[in-house]
């Protein structure tokens, strides 16, 4: 996992170089918690370059994340997702909350 | 005569997280003889992931239990088996809803059935509270080329 912060654009990058399942929520979690509370970010990015699978669990993941940075005053979207990421992310309705800027190929 | 079943294999694991990618590799290695798309074994592997992630999850609540996995190749079809012995499922109906989680608070989204179904051609689910339950996933992968089609006719020209 990656962490990139804009201090001017208050901007978070959390860029996940894994495959985002049950096990590897637990840590992918505890990380980006950290991260946002410590940064305050107007704006958090999900980069899923590097991601080439990811189950119901992620979904999961990126749900409770956009609350706490709802609560916190931030905005999230997620960008590099592949299709077959894009696949589940569109099935359960969270590509309508949350945006995302652009789907891999 | 030929066997019911070309192809067959079975797997058994502790029910521990990281088990997890190893059971969706493993099947999906197993599919790959039916020369599928990219497309269609990353249904299989997330398929596969959410039935072994229910099993810890639900079926055994984090307490150490044995999941199993039967997988059978016939013809152009792959059926998965995947099953627990742990706390079994009150209402399936009710499990199989979509958004539908008994765990919200893990942050659980209630997707892994929907998901399931939607990758899965079929999905059969069995379960006794108390006792464990069994998931039954079935998936026919599309011939690619005329040459695998002649093959399978000819296959079942022998059955
Ligand atoms: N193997 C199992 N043993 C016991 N209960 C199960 C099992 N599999 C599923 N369930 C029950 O069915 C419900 C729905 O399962 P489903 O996979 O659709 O959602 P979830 O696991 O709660 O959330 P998600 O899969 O999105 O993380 C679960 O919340 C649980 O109550
Ligand atoms: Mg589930």
């Amino acid at each position: 996992m990656n962490i990139e912060y804009d201090n001017k654009d208050k901007l978070l990058v959390i860029k996940i170089d894994e495959e985002i399942d049950h096990h590897a929520v637990e840590k992918i979690r505890r990380r980006a918690d950290y991260e946002i509370q410590r940064y305050m970010p107007k704006r958090v990015v999900f980069d899923f370059d590097n991601v080439s699978f990811m189950d119901s669990s992620g979904i999961g993941m990126v749900v409770g994340r956009y609350k706490l940075i709802s609560m916190l005053g931030g905005e999230l979207s997620m960008i590099n997702v592949k299709e077959n990421l894009y696949k589940i992310l569109k099935m359960s309705g969270i590509s309508k909350i949350i945006p995302i800027q652009e789907v891999k190929i | 005569m030929k066997d019911l079943y070309e192809n067959e294999m079975k797997l058994e694991f502790l029910s521990k997280s990281n088990n997890e990618a190893f059971a969706r590799i493993t099947v999906a290695a197993f599919a790959a003889q039916l020369d599928p798309t990219i497309e269609e074994l990353a249904d299989i592997k997330t398929a596969v992931s959410e039935a072994v992630t229910n099993c810890i999850i639900h079926g055994y609540e984090d307490r150490e239990g044995i999941i199993k996995i039967r997988t059978k190749i016939f013809r152009d079809t792959i059926i998965i088996e995947i099953s627990d012995t742990g706390n079994g499922i009150e209402n399936i109906d009710k499990a199989r809803e979509p958004l539908y989680t008994s765990k919200p608070n893990l942050e659980r989204s209630g997707m892994g059935f929907t998901i399931m179904e939607s990758f899965m051609d079929d999905v059969k689910v069995e379960s006794i509270l108390g006792l464990g339950t069994k998931v039954t996933m079935t998936k026919k992968i599309k011939l690619l080329n005329k040459e695998k089609e002649e093959e399978l006719k000819d296959s079942l020209l022998f059955t």
